[in-house]
């Protein structure tokens, strides 16, 4: 068994999509018309038969207080591998991307936290 | 105001907490429950690591604000500066070299 597909709630498609490809680097795999919203996934460049991430509406009521809570207390929606979350941050930081937490060094990980625009926190992870 | 700084300084944890507030400023919930399992190995749960804020906060070491949507959480010393000051002895601002 492997992971297929892990997704993350976004104010809106269109604003998601564009953070997700053009500020993060991914690329859009799958785009399905379903009602008014889309079946929207991307992948990574380098993974592109990989996990694919989908751009999930969040339109359920449930959703506002689960991701303001989270976000309240700093804990990412999701965690992305980079291989250096030091340069990762200053390319980022450059975009206008916002930070919660400053790259950390912690034994054998480096994270970070960014803001995703779209209501999440997303970790930034490298091993040493 | 006084009892409370003591009990907030009593627990190493939270002397920890405030180590690692020292290194960083404007810290999330988050990152110290990362710093406190990561740098110290220190298997608390977020719930309890919150009550030990708590704590910190209402000593007046520690304070939080909220920035937009988030909550960072800052040291401040100066609860630590009535301390030496209560026991501060007559002459010794005289005796310094």
């Amino acid at each position: 068994m492997r992971i297929h597909l892990s997704s993350v709630f976004v104010d809106d498609q269109d604003k998601a999509l564009r953070f997700y490809t053009e500020v993060l680097g991914f690329v859009k795999k799958t785009e399905v018309p379903i009602g008014e919203d889309r079946w929207l996934t991307v992948v990574s460049p380098e993974a592109p038969d990989g996990t694919e991430l989908l751009l999930e509406p969040a339109g359920h009521p449930a959703v506002k207080p689960y991701r303001d809570a989270l976000a309240k207390d700093g804990i990412p929606a999701t965690a992305f591998a980079v291989d250096d979350v030091h340069a990762e941050f200053d390319r980022l930081r450059g975009l206008g991307v916002r930070f919660t937490q400053e790259p950390l060094e912690m034994g054998p990980v480096t994270t970070a936290v960014l803001d995703d625009t779209c209501g999440n926190l997303i970790q930034i992870v490298h091993q040493a | 105001m006084a009892d409370d700084i003591f009990k907030a300084l009593a627990d190493p944890t939270r002397r920890k907490i405030l180590d690692e507030l020292t290194e960083q400023r404007g810290q999330t919930l988050f990152e110290i429950c990362a710093r406190l399992s990561m740098k110290h190995q220190l298997g608390i749960s977020r719930q309890a690591v919150s009550q030990h804020l708590a704590v910190l906060e209402a000593a007046g070491l520690v304070e939080s604000r909220r920035e937009g949507r988030y909550k960072f959480h800052d040291l401040n010393t100066a609860p630590l500066k009535r301390i030496a000051e209560r026991w501060t002895m007559p002459d010794e601002s005289e005796s310094t070299p």
